[in-house]
């Protein structure tokens, strides 16, 4: 049953990446759906990311007790979690809960509506005219949430850190200064750009082969999130294991 | 004209068509009748494409549509336009932007002239005055209409209609069945209309084709369908108190 799934995801995405019938008309969906996915989500990434600083900052503290370890570290753990882990995973997880639920009972209700009956009479190739603008929107603008997210984060760090005297303004500055490895943001966009992808894609599949009615399009769309979900974290593990 | 040449069609262990043929000519308005599951909306489904038939083929102006690959298709389909049953408008578009969405998707046509024919078309359906308004502002009978401007933006060469009086009133399935069957005769279009609706059989059914448990039963026109001694499709066509009384009483 999985692999029959998987198969026609393969095939739906063989059929998103046909030829556009009209390339200023595929441009503008993917100009709205750039900015749903990317500015309409702007605001959720910046609080959840603020707020995992801080509180990444004040859990580092509370278990660094000896004496021996120099406060510094916590904005050096702070930073390398920020930009490895919790920035593109956590945002790609809150990312397929508001997007992904919205991809699928989008193209779900249109295909119980028979819109999508309607565009493939006209000659247009549904998949690609409902699907590809999302797709391309998702993995650009995933990436760079997750820049947004990485230096919210490292601020929201230093924030809580100041606030709570957890650590001085200048430890944590100088400990997210110092050995400073610029590959971790290569693995970190890389990361974005799958989960960009998947956050796109699976609930896309998932809503267009709906069958039903109402129900099936919101039982589509929980299995939309909870399959991105899951993909996304075997994802993380891939990436990380052949990226590190 | 389109014809259908043996198509078989079955899902899993269920046999929906069982070997249909059938002529369709430009310019009539032809009618594909039959209770429920008899196959009618599968057939017109297998004829658009939407559906795979088993066995058999579709003929487009002798162009074997089954046959073809999806570049074809595509080609074949440019000249077809479709009514769905739940009209199927795009609910985020406003009645214009339905309209306009093939013209703006396969023409080249500056917007004044995309606007022109957006209006030509809302004017033959009597819709002036609503482009503004979405699909959800509507009633039944509107968005039928708009589905018919949508459909016939392009000037289709086979326009398909799928049971287009489901849901409305009497009165309002009449001002439908007219405007498809003038259409129909001014263009000169291939029309395939799925009902099950016998005002519109006796209204506008120039060709008929009956079918009952995926067979074809019979054809010919509304003029002689009350006068065949086919059980089934006497069943069918005398199935309502009001035929029945008329029946009875001529």
């Amino acid at each position: 049953m999985n692999f029959t799934n998987f198969g026609r995801y393969i095939l739906l995405l063989k059929s998103v990446f046909r030829k556009p019938e009209k390339l200023k008309i595929y441009l503008k969906e993917i100009a709205k759906q750039m900015d749903y996915i990317g500015v309409g989500s702007l605001g959720l990434i910046a609080i959840i990311s603020t707020f995992i600083g801080a509180v990444m900052t004040l859990q580092i503290a509370f278990q660094l007790v000896s004496d021996f370890i120099p406060k510094t570290i916590i904005g050096s753990v702070n930073r390398d979690s920020s930009i490895l882990e919790l920035s593109p995973t956590i945002s790609a997880i809150v990312l397929a809960g508001k997007i992904g639920s919205a991809i699928s009972s989008e193209i779900g209700s249109m295909r119980v509506t028979e819109q999508i009956d309607a565009l493939e009479i006209m000659g247009i190739n549904a998949p690609g005219y409902l699907i590809l603008p999302k797709i391309i929107a998702g993995i650009t603008m995933v990436p760079m949430l997750v820049i947004c997210s990485m230096f919210l984060s490292i601020a929201g760090g230093y924030i809580g850190g100041s606030v709570s005297g957890a650590v001085t303004p200048n430890e944590y500055l100088q400990g997210i200064t110092t050995d400073f490895n610029p590959y971790t943001i290569v693995v970190a966009l890389v990361k974005a750009f799958v989960f960009g992808f998947i956050i796109t894609s699976v609930p896309a599949y998932e809503g267009f082969y709906v069958r039903g009615g109402a129900l099936e399009v919101s039982k589509a769309s929980t299995r939309a999130v909870v399959i991105s979900c899951i993909s996304i974290l075997v994802c993380d593990y891939l990436v990380t294991q052949l990226l590190l | 004209m389109i014809e259908i040449k043996d198509i078989f069609k079955s899902f899993a262990e269920n046999d929906v068509l069982k070997g249909i043929s059938g002529t369709f000519k430009e310019g009539v308005t032809n009618l594909i009748i039959g209770g429920s599951g008899s196959g009618k909306t599968t057939l017109l489904k297998c004829m658009v494409g939407l559906h795979q038939p088993d066995a058999g083929s579709v003929l487009y102006d002798g162009r074997d549509f089954t046959a073809m690959d999806y570049g074809q298709r595509i080609e074949v389909r440019k000249e077809i336009g479709m009514l769905f049953q739940g009209s199927a408008l795009f609910d985020s578009m406003t009645v214009e932007e339905n309209v306009m969405f093939p013209l703006n998707m396969f023409t080249e046509q500056t917007r004044s002239e995309k606007l022109e024919r957006v209006n030509f078309c809302l004017e033959r359906v009597n819709l002036v005055g609503k482009n503004k308004l979405f699909p959800a502002e509507l009633s039944g009978g509107m968005k039928k209409r708009v589905g018919i401007a949508r459909a016939i933006a392009m000037n289709p060469k086979y326009l398909f209609c799928d049971e287009p009086n489901s849901g409305l009133d009497p009165k309002t399935s009449i001002v439908i069945d007219e405007l498809i069957k003038e259409i129909t005769e001014e263009y000169g279009t291939t029309t395939i209309v799925v009902t099950h609706d016998m005002n519109s059989v006796m209204g506008i059914g120039d060709y008929i084709l009956f079918l009952h448990g995926g067979k074809k039963f019979w054809e010919g026109s509304n003029k002689e369908i009350a006068h065949t001694d086919i059980e089934e499709l006497n069943d069918f066509v005398f199935a309502s108190r009001f035929m029945k009384a008329a029946k009875d009483k001529f």
